[in-house]
């Protein structure tokens, strides 16, 4: 079988790699980097725990290709914090709005949050789920990740 | 899951992915942004020898004004269309849809030509692509032709596309003054899949609706285009009742289908509801 050769930037970092090009992206980012804050969660492409941005917009990499990503740029959710003590202001309104219980849906919502305030930084709470309609959280209900999204938007500056 | 093995080949021109069709018959898939091909791929419900990138051909991607229409690349993806200022004018139906695919996610990498080249019953854009009398440009390996919608989409995920065509550009004529919009869609909460939806396009003009335009999805095999309803429009009051006798008439020519989310009769009686629904929405009822 033939390897594809890659070069993805990944947090900031290039990655130059071989790929079978059957290789979803996730599992190039978890098992070839180790970069496993990314988990897969349905794959179904319903659920959105594996969301990544890609070139800056959310995708969800259990339905990319990782050699489709050849020469773009991924962001996951292990490249949002500056530091153990910097956390990103999406993480930190989910921790202190208490917007996850099990955990495991919650690096794809702090990645669809990120780009969903990119684009939208001041959202209704209608557009917030609407924002947030690829992410299924099997715990909670969606109450306090709303409410997450809010508070986050407001430490970000869009709330007025 | 993952794919069954496949080579890759990318192509940045159409010529290109045409040449790779060739070569690769009926064992080679095309890919864009992938949103329906990669669980079909992770299912394992297809096995294709060779894939074929057309994300990078530059032909296919963006928005043009071609004067009495406007131009969509097939290789544009859902988030640029639904956001591009030439649809929002000339093609707010087209916008409307679009917003409905799927999630936020999935519009960042699916594409307008993917979903209609898919040809899902249950996909949103072949109703509004059959409202709106829209013309897709396919290249083969004899050269370019187009393709009527109506004439596009023939079955269950099957258009009229050769194996060795690929869909280019996709042609929506422009309506011009006096039309307005509405796509009224029925769906799972957590699903984007529409179990019935209705693209409504009416011109309103005094008190009267004085042409309409209307496309189902999930009503059959295929899109289907409500020529009774719209027939029944024509001329019709702008109002509650003369809308919903108009309605009355969205299940000629239909052919619903049961399956686990909805039996036949209901998807009937859906088709009735959203099309008063829609109908009444785009004109301001």
């Amino acid at each position: 079988m033939t390897h594809v050769p890659i070069s993805v930037t990944v947090d900031g970092t290039v990655y130059d790699g071989e790929v079978e090009p059957r290789t979803l992206l996730v599992h190039w980012l978890r098992d070839s980097l180790g970069r496993v804050g990314t988990v897969v969660g349905c794959d179904t492409s319903s659920c959105g725990a594996c969301t990544v941005l890609l070139d800056g917009r959310s995708v969800k990499s259990c339905s990319v290709l990782a050699v489709q990503a050849d020469g773009h740029s991924i962001t996951t959710i292990q490249g949002l914090a500056e530091g153990e003590d910097n956390w990103h202001p999406v993480q930190t309104a989910l921790k202190e709005c208490h917007g996850l219980q099990c955990g495991y849906c919650t690096p794809g919502m702090v990645m669809s949050t990120v780009d969903l305030l990119s684009e939208n930084p001041n959202p209704t709470e209608e557009e917030i789920r609407e924002g947030l309609h690829g992410n299924l959280c099997r715990c909670t209900g969606y109450h306090n990740i709303v409410k997450s999204v809010q508070h986050a938007a407001e430490a970000m500056g869009g709330a007025k | 899951m993952i794919p069954v093995a496949f080579d890759y080949t990318k192509v940045n021109t159409v010529d290109e992915a045409v040449a790779a069709l060739v070569s690769g018959g009926e064992d080679a898939k095309i890919i864009a942004g992938g949103q329906s091909l990669m669980p079909v791929l992770r299912l394992r419900m297809a096995a294709p020898e060779v894939v074929i990138d057309i994300s990078d051909v530059a032909e296919m991607q963006g928005v043009s004004d071609a004067g009495d229409a406007i131009v969509i690349g097939a290789g544009t993806t859902h988030h640029a269309v639904m956001n591009d200022p030439l649809v929002k004018t000339h093609a707010p139906l087209i916008a409307m849809t679009t917003e409905t695919v799927a999630d936020p996610q999935i519009r960042h990498r699916g594409t307008f030509g993917g979903a209609l080249a898919h040809a899902d019953p249950a996909g949103d854009l072949p109703a509004a692509a059959v409202a709106l009398d829209a013309v897709m440009t396919v290249a083969g390996p004899d050269g370019r032709r187009d393709i009527p919608a109506k004439d596009f989409f023939v079955d269950y995920f099957t258009t009229s596309l050769e194996p060795e065509d690929i869909l280019v550009s996709i042609r929506i004529p422009k309506l011009g003054e006096g039309w307005a919009y509405h796509y009224e869609k029925f769906n799972r909460t957590a699903q984007g899949w529409a179990i019935v939806g209705v693209a409504a396009a009416v011109k309103r003009q005094n008190g009267s609706i004085e042409a309409a335009r209307i496309g189902l999805t999930n009503m059959g095999p295929g899109p289907v285009r409500a020529t009774s309803v719209e027939a029944a429009l024509a001329g019709a009051a702008a109002s509650d009742d003369a809308i919903a006798a108009a309605a009355e008439n969205a299940t000629d020519g239909t052919r619903a289908t049961s399956d686990l989310h909805a039996k036949a009769d209901y998807r009937e009686h859906l088709a009735k509801v959203l099309t008063k629904r829609a109908v009444a929405k785009a004109a301001g009822v």
